[in-house]
């Protein structure tokens, strides 16, 4: 092994067990620069990181004296990447059910669930998505037994034990096919038990219940009337919802159930919508626009997967967009690090007759700025702007083509390792046959 | 957690009977003359049997003697050509040159200044039709989970024409042909088929003539997951192994009694086991773990056959050398990782290490989104090879998505590259192919154009999708 990638390896090791490294000054100087808010890349730009913010980001910035300076050498520089409705953390392989925190199909409780505690910062799919440029997520429970998923957090995915920067920042329920199945086999069903439980828990807010820092674990909670259906902790746990101080982020593919969602918010004035998924959301582009409520937009679908997506295209995201709807893309439900291969598809369709894509600005903007923002956390991350948090991507080449791989990656300033199991094992066989000794001593 | 032994071998045999001939029962000695007679006629129609009873209807549409001109132009076998010019007519590829190339009269010249032209682009794994869109119940047709071995069934039998998935392969991923398999519940999935991506009444209509079949296998998690969890054989991966060697003693066994003329039925289970073992029918292996592949390897020696291609096979770049001296092709992802145990150690350079190792690649999709996809996916698995310092020519790349998935599943003698007198499957690309900006803009099938991006007309249209919302949409 070179000596350089002992240093990172053992950089990793030292990392993950030891406290968070200090973010260190720095400045990206020769670099194409792109802030992330929809704006041009900046040929010949420099970013300046100090104290683990963004200080300054652009053509002619000075470069301050004393500061370790990284010559990019014209190649691209960016924000992290931000990756809305994500597993990261709760899983180390999906299919080996013990490693999978996803999934609490069999939990007595929906709405009180609370991924955070349960988030891995060490975890394999953290650093692999980290080493492609990955540097914030929405992490999601989507597998209960009801319509409610729990509640999701924001995570960062720096090489550190610690990972949630925001617990409890939303609840998700699916209003849609799956919601329609845990609800009692129908969407007719799923509304009666929406509607009930954000009844109940308003009712259980004006009777002074669920009160306190986290009201799930209220045990002052007034009495109950007999016929209540949710447990007292879901009810708590929709309290902040139904008061518009939690989003409700719903799962909807097909543009009926996007306008049944919006229309919630008549009955429910308060709630702080954002919809995910959205198969079908330039049919019902419009209303979204007109609701002022965001898309976390599956990108690509363009098959009738389900009869809940029958009208798929691959335009629905630069459609959206057109309409005047803020959508960014997320809930793709697979690798994180697979974020720049479907905004450079958007870039692909505005080449293509007859589709809708997005320029390439507004399509990094959708995997970086426009996300942050729709999670609620455009004022702290997901563009260069000064202020945000250094968060910075180094690429070897443009970031949305296929071919383009990361070179170096800041979490809040701080420098992170980018080898991970995947980098050990393409190192170990880049010989496939054995040395002088078997392939269990070259480490 | 307590393993309960199983009693394999039992089990084994017991299953195999089924498919095996059947005992005789008792006859009275006056029925003999008639015996024999039947017999004959039995054994007779156990080796010349009709081996394409479900023939390919496919006709070449018609096309224009055309020739594309100025394009760079990726001949599917690892040779690229600056401002090329191709030409085909009557369905097959004429000449492929330089700029100095005359066009004949009686060509339609197409401007391809600045473009990109490859072969048609080719899935070695797919399961379009067999799982088609939208993804019901009632449209599970790949897998036949109810025996660990079928090779009596045929993927041919379960695909469903009308997929909205093969049009979007076309417009989206410029494939022109693909290899639909059953899927991997069973260790013997049954017999896959490859065919041409062309709109048709019939799976018939689609069928790729002379194709060979082939025969799906399954290693690993998935066969014993499937039968363990049903509390019978296999349960295990040594489980998997001697279930399938007792398969293919009793293949062995059949094939010499019907060389013998002792058979008195035919049997389809192991005539598709028999055409495995004289060369006809191609072993297509799903396999994930270096070790499981070398294993198969070795049990292809012990009966005497080959694999062609092992399936996924995300663990290849560990034995490159292995696949490479078997000749054995590897259809892999460019990045698929971590979601089943036996994906743990997939890494983003397996495709470039086993290119490094002289083995055979191929990007496959086993994905009805990822088909759409596949030069993407080429593309990606190049820049991470380089990023490991292995440098691979975008020529070369574009072979993994052509040649070497024709030869893969064994119609590399009728498509696959930009030879003179191959099949005129081609696709005019508005970028290089090797990005996720570009996207086809022309794909000819038999020299007949079928998809043009820029003519509504030439944009098909699957029933299912008639009168719904979106009909007849870019997709």
């Amino acid at each position: 092994m070179s000596a350089r990638k002992l240093s990172l390896a053992l950089a990793a090791l030292l990392t993950s067990v030891a406290a968070p490294a200090l973010a260190q000054d720095i400045a990206i100087t020769n670099a194409t620069v792109v802030i992330g808010d929809g704006s041009a890349p900046i040929a010949g730009g420099t970013v300046v990181v100090r104290s683990g913010k963004v200080v300054a980001a652009g053509a002619g910035v000075a470069v301050p004296a004393g500061i370790r300076t990284i010559d990019a050498g014209g190649k691209w520089v960016t924000p992290g990447l931000v990756v809305a409705i994500t597993d990261l953390g709760l899983v180390d392989v999906e299919a080996v059910d013990e490693s999978n925190d996803g999934n609490s199909g069999k939990s007595p409780f929906s709405a009180a669930l609370d991924i955070a505690p349960a988030i891995n910062p060490v975890a394999q799919p953290i650093a692999i998505s980290r080493a492609a440029g990955v540097t914030r997520a929405a992490v999601a429970p989507l597998d209960t037994g009801a319509i409610f998923g729990g509640q999701g957090a924001i995570i960062d995915l720096g090489a550190d034990n610690q990972a949630v920067t925001q617990p409890r920042a939303f609840q998700y329920v699916d209003l849609g096919e799956t919601g329609a199945r845990r609800a009692g086999g129908s969407r007719v069903a799923v509304h009666a038990v929406l509607r009930n439980a954000l009844i109940e828990a308003r009712e259980l807010a004006r009777r002074g219940g669920g009160t306190g820092a986290d009201p799930r674990l209220a045990d002052t909670a007034p009495e109950r009337p007999g016929d209540a259906l949710l447990n007292r902790f879901d009810a708590a746990a929709l309290i902040p919802v139904v008061a518009g101080r939690q989003p409700l982020y719903v799962r909807a593919e097909r543009a009926a159930d996007i306008r049944i969602a919006l229309a919630l918010k008549t009955d429910f004035p308060a709630l702080k919508l954002v919809i995910v998924g959205a198969t079908e959301g330039w049919m019902a582009a419009r209303d979204l626009a007109a609701s002022g409520v965001p898309v976390l937009a599956t990108p690509l679908n363009d098959l009738p997967a389900s009869f809940e997506q029958l009208g798929a295209t691959q335009s629905n995201v630069g459609r959206m967009a057109a309409a005047g709807v803020k959508v960014a893309l997320g809930a793709f439900f697979d690798q994180p690090r697979h974020a720049p291969q479907y905004a450079g598809n958007l870039v692909g369709l505005t080449k293509v007759p007859g589709a809708t894509g997005l320029s390439w600005d507004k399509a990094f903007a959708a995997i970086s700025s426009v996300p942050a923002e729709i999670i609620g956390q455009g004022d702290k991350f997901g563009s260069l702007k000064p202020g945000r948090a250094g968060d910075v991507v180094i690429w070897d080449g443009d970031p949305l083509e296929a071919g383009s791989g990361v070179t170096q990656v800041f979490i809040d300033g701080v420098e992170q390792p980018l080898s991970n199991r995947q980098t050990r094992l393409r190192d170990r066989y880049q010989t496939p046959t054995e040395g002088a000794l078997p392939k269990a001593y070259d480490w | 957690m307590k393993k309960l032994h199983r009693p394999l071998l039992v089990a084994a045999a017991c299953a195999l009977v089924m498919g095996g001939a059947g005992p005789g029962l008792a006859k009275d000695a006056k029925d003999k003359d008639k015996d024999k007679k039947e017999s004959s006629a039995a054994v007779k129609a156990a080796r010349e049997f009709n081996k394409d009873p479900y023939p390919s209807s496919y006709r070449v549409y018609p096309g224009a003697a055309t020739a594309l001109v100025g394009a760079t132009v990726f001949d599917g076998k690892g040779g690229r050509i600056e401002r090329g010019t191709v030409l085909f007519r009557d369905g097959k590829v004429v000449a492929l040159g330089g700029a100095d190339l005359p066009v004949p009269e009686g060509y339609q010249r197409v401007d391809a200044t600045g473009k990109f032209v490859t072969p048609g682009i080719i899935d070695a794994h797919s399961h379009l039709g067999d799982y088609p869109s939208p993804g019901v119940e009632a449209h599970s047709d790949g897998n036949e989970a109810t025996a660990p071995t079928t090779p009596e069934v045929w993927a041919e039998h379960s695909v469903w024409p009308q997929d909205p998935g093969f049009t979007r392969a076309m417009a989206n991923g410029g494939v022109t042909a693909l290899h639909v398999l059953p899927g991997s519940a069973n260790l013997m999935g049954g017999r896959g088929v490859t065919l041409k991506n062309v709109p048709a009444r019939t799976v018939q209509g689609m069928k790729f003539p002379a194709a060979p079949y082939t025969l799906k296998m399954a290693c690993g998690e998935n066969p014993k997951r499937v039968y363990g969890s049903k509390g019978r054989a296999p349960s295990t991966r040594m489980g998997n192994f001697a279930y399938n060697r007792a398969t293919w003693l009793k293949a062995q066994d059949y094939r010499r009694k019907r060389d013998e003329g002792k058979l008195e039925s035919r049997d389809l289970a192991m005539e598709t086991l028999a055409g495995v073992l004289e060369g006809e029918i191609l072993i297509q292996n799903h396999c994930y773990r270096a070790d499981e592949m070398a294993l198969v390897l070795d049990m292809a020696k012990e009966f005497g056959y080959k694999v062609a291609t092992f399936h996924h096979a995300v663990e290849a770049y560990k034995i490159g050398d292995l696949l490479k001296a078997s000749d054995t092709c590897s259809a892999v992802w460019a990045d698929w990782w971590g979601f089943k145990m036996e994906a743990y150690d997939a890494i983003p350079e397996n495709a470039g290490l086993l290119y490094k190792a002289g083995a055979c690649v191929v990007i496959h999709s086993d994905d009805e989104n990822g088909i759409q996809r596949l030069n993407q996916e080429a593309a990606k698995a190049q820049g991470d090879a380089r990023r490991a310092g292995v440098d691979i020519s975008d020529a070369e790349v574009v072979r993994w998505l052509t040649l070497n998935p024709a030869k893969a599943v064994g119609i590399d003698q009728l498509t696959g590259s930009l030879d003179a007198g191959k099949a005129a499957d081609v696709v005019l690309w508005n970028g290089n192919p090797l990005s996720n900006y570009s996207r086809p803009e022309k794909v000819w099938v038999d020299g007949a154009l079928l998809f043009d991006s820029g003519n509504p007309k030439h944009r098909p249209v699957t029933d299912f999708e008639l009168g719904q919302p979106g009909e007849g949409d870019v997709k």
